[in-house]
């Protein structure tokens, strides 16, 4: 059993909620695999999408997860919303719950919306992404993936590779894997590793290189285009020199290391097209695992007990 | 009206009183102050008269029995946010006053971030006559530094302190640009007024909501660093160390920021400085829930700095306990963390909070009166913050051993955010007397 009616961040909960995610998430796996993919199992309830940021795949998954468990699904989308006319979020998110809603999927550009709107709304508020704090539905099925490919998560050497400042990929990522037992590394360069987290005891790389060596995962981060200029790093040429995915340096890594990607991926900087296209890529087997994942989340959720 | 306060246990730093006497105030002024014992007078006696004199109540003379209460001169808030003109929303001169008397200040001083901007005699003008229409305290408006606080040039400082103002800050925003800074630590002088600086490098604070640290990251929130206050602090120490002005620090939140103002106090820079009840009682923690009524410019730090700033207030470092009342409207915080503005309501809360460095041993309770009345008077050199006979009447009588409830609801202020509700504190004014007029409780 899940303990909050909200999934708000992989901080927020405990190992056995995390391990009971995942658990379940292999069940309708199973399902997906199936030529009748949908099962009833939330039939009635209605799932709103209300995306504050640009996303396709994460908001497509969150929407077909919905509907494989027979909710329904309305798509919120902001430049056509009231927001443009100066809505408050409370009001907007107020306006949605009274419309229905039993599951807000939340996507805002502001870190800590999600924890504000779960404590104004009574429907279940699920957290797909804010500001650079957390994005846990990522984390989550990137570790039902580790764990599908690798068989463990437990004593894993996993390096997260790219911009960890800005990523909120990264942050849930560390929280969940290191919660499952496995070692992080973080590479890249020092204006995008803040200095503070290394009073957490995670290994800190900003020589690739040295970093990969005997990885058994690897993360790659997509590099935003928008932090070129701003001081984080000279040009994306040189970022690519330094950091960005090569078959030379995937070879120090272990033999069986997977490479995965959350997408969309800039091809050509933080990781080149034959890697990502090759057969140590696991990236679209994430996209498919990440809507068992979602799907677990939205089952558990509908049980918490309000 | 005539006020007596009977009994009280008068403390007053500016002529070392601790001890029990009397305060006659007529005509808004303080007439005489009668302290008991050296044989003079004792406490039955003076009871007795007191009997007496209550029998004398008239409507024209008010006898408070002050036995087992504290009687203190009016506290002195030298940094406030009125919000009029421009944001009468979030407060106004007459709920921004009548929350000092409540929370037993007798003096608000307001900075010039209202719209317009108290960037000339006019809005000075306009705030002084507002305030003696419908404010209940005594109100000294701070001017603007810079013209809109822009930074650029130079506001009139010298018509507006005529007008009134008696200090100058572009307090919310620093001015970046350190030759004028420079300029207007020159320029005060030949009207004998601090500047007040709120110290920050917005370059390096670069946007930030919170204070910068593992907090920060792990919030996702954008982290102001400790740095960008320190850097600021110590330009303007030795620009004022350059030009002989007189530099005031304004809410001073970090142990680098102590340790800097202590060591120009050592090399004799004219330098004062000020905290705040929040700086000194609660640390960043208080924003981990994304909590927006702890958002606060300079953030909330950490435990180190906390101890810091309590060090810094017992050693002397730190002159002054200031509020840094910052009202805003409900629905003004009830929104994303990133954009809810920054401040805390605080002219309520103030004496509770700063209560407990008496309780804690850091200042003993006349120091604290010194922290939140005479020493503000002397940095902005206003003839307040003492009750010598012939000044003008503003005291206060707190229960130091009542316990209150915090609850924003209650607040008079408009500005319901405060990061304290549900907190037990105590200290409470029961009678606050402000230029003679007396508000009870």
């Amino acid at each position: 059993m899940l303990r909050s009616k909200d999934l708000l961040g992989i901080k927020e909960l405990s190992l056995e909620e995390i391990s009971l995610i995942l658990d379940t998430a292999a069940g309708f796996k199973d399902i997906l695999g199936r030529d009748i993919k949908k099962v009833p199992a939330l039939r009635g309830k209605t799932t709103v999408n209300l995306f504050f940021e640009p996303s396709t795949r994460t908001r497509t998954s969150f929407e077909v997860a919905a509907k494989r468990l027979s909710t329904d699904v309305i798509n919120f989308s902001v430049p056509t919303s009231s927001v443009v006319k100066g809505e408050s979020l409370i009001d907007t998110a107020l306006t949605v719950q009274a419309l229905g809603a039993d599951f807000i999927i939340i996507r805002h550009a502001s870190s800590g919306v999600p924890h504000l709107l779960a404590r104004h709304l009574h429907a279940a508020v699920i957290n797909a992404g804010d500001g650079t704090n957390e994005h846990p539905t990522q984390a989550l099925l990137d570790a039902f993936t580790i764990r599908e490919k690798k068989g463990k998560i437990e004593g894993l050497e996993i390096a997260i590779i790219g911009d960890i400042m800005h990523s909120r990929v990264a942050k849930s990522n560390v929280y969940c894997l290191t919660a499952l037992g496995a070692h992080i590394r973080l590479i890249g360069p020092p204006t995008l590793i803040p200095e503070h987290l290394k009073k957490t005891g995670i290994s800190v790389f900003h020589n690739m290189e040295d970093g990969l060596k005997g990885a058994d995962v690897l993360i790659m981060l997509r590099i935003q285009m928008e932090r070129q200029g701003k001081g984080f790093f000279p040009s994306t040429e040189e970022y690519a020199k330094n950091w960005g995915l090569t078959p030379e340096r995937l070879s120090l890594a272990k033999g069986d290391a997977i490479v995965m990607h959350p997408g969309p991926m800039n091809r050509g900087i933080e990781i080149v097209s034959e890697i990502a296209d090759g057969p140590r890529s696991v990236i679209l087997e994430q996209v498919t695992n990440g809507i068992a994942v979602r799907m677990s989340i939205m089952y558990l959720l509908s049980g918490v007990k309000r | 009206m005539n006020i007596h306060i009977w009994n009280g246990h008068i403390i007053d730093p500016s002529q070392g009183i601790d001890a029990t006497g009397d305060i006659f105030i007529e005509n808004g002024k303080i007439k005489e102050i009668r302290v008991h014992g050296q044989g003079s007078m004792t406490r039955t006696k003076s009871d007795k008269i007191l009997e007496s004199s209550l029998g004398d109540q008239t409507p024209d003379t008010k006898i408070i029995d002050a036995k087992g209460l504290v009687v203190i001169p009016g506290l002195i808030d030298m940094h406030v946010h009125l919000r009029e003109p421009g944001f009468e929303h979030k407060e106004t001169i007459k709920t921004g006053t009548m929350a000092a008397v409540k929370g037993g200040f007798t003096t608000v001083c307001c900075m010039p971030n209202t719209f317009p901007v108290n960037d000339n005699a006019s809005v000075t003008e306009f705030i002084k006559r507002k305030a003696s229409q419908e404010g209940v305290c005594s109100v000294l408006p701070i001017g603007a530094i810079t013209k809109g606080q822009k930074g650029e040039e130079l506001a009139e400082i010298g018509t507006m302190r005529r007008e009134g103002c008696v200090a100058f800050s572009d307090d919310g925003q620093p001015v970046m640009n350190s030759l004028i800074m420079r300029r207007a630590l020159e320029y005060s002088q030949a009207f004998n007024v601090p500047i007040i600086s709120h110290s920050e490098d917005l370059s390096l604070s670069d946007g930030g909501v919170i204070n910068e640290g593992l907090l920060s990251i792990t919030l996702g929130l954008r982290g102001s660093p400790a740095e960008a206050e320190q850097i600021m602090i110590y330009r303007d120490i030795i620009l004022a160390e350059l030009t002989g002005g007189k530099v005031h620090i304004a809410h001073v939140s970090t142990k680098g920021s102590v340790e800097l103002i202590r060591n120009a106090k050592k090399r004799g820079a004219h330098v004062t400085a000020e905290t705040c009840p929040h700086y000194f009682t609660i640390t960043e923690d208080a924003v981990r829930q994304y909590d927006t009524n702890a958002k606060v410019n300079p953030p909330l730090r950490t435990e180190g700095d906390v101890e810091a700033i309590r060090e810094g207030l017992q050693d002397g470092t730190i002159d002054v306990i200031a509020t840094d009342h910052a009202p805003h409207h409900r629905d003004e915080k009830l929104r994303e963390f990133d954009m809810a503005p920054f401040g805390i309501s605080g002219l309520e809360t103030a004496l509770g909070l700063s209560m407990r460095l008496v309780e804690a041993g850091i200042l003993t309770f006349a120091q604290l009166i010194e922290k939140m009345a005479l020493n503000p008077a002397k940095i902005l050199q206003i003839h307040k913050g003492t009750l010598r006979a012939g000044g003008c009447a503003d005291v206060t009588v707190v229960d130091t051993n009542r316990e209150f409830r915090v609850d924003p609801e209650n607040f008079i202020s408009k500005g319901k955010n405060t990061p304290f509700s549900g907190w037990l504190l105590k200290c409470m004014p029961l009678y606050t007397i402000a230029g003679g007029k007396l508000y009870e409780w």
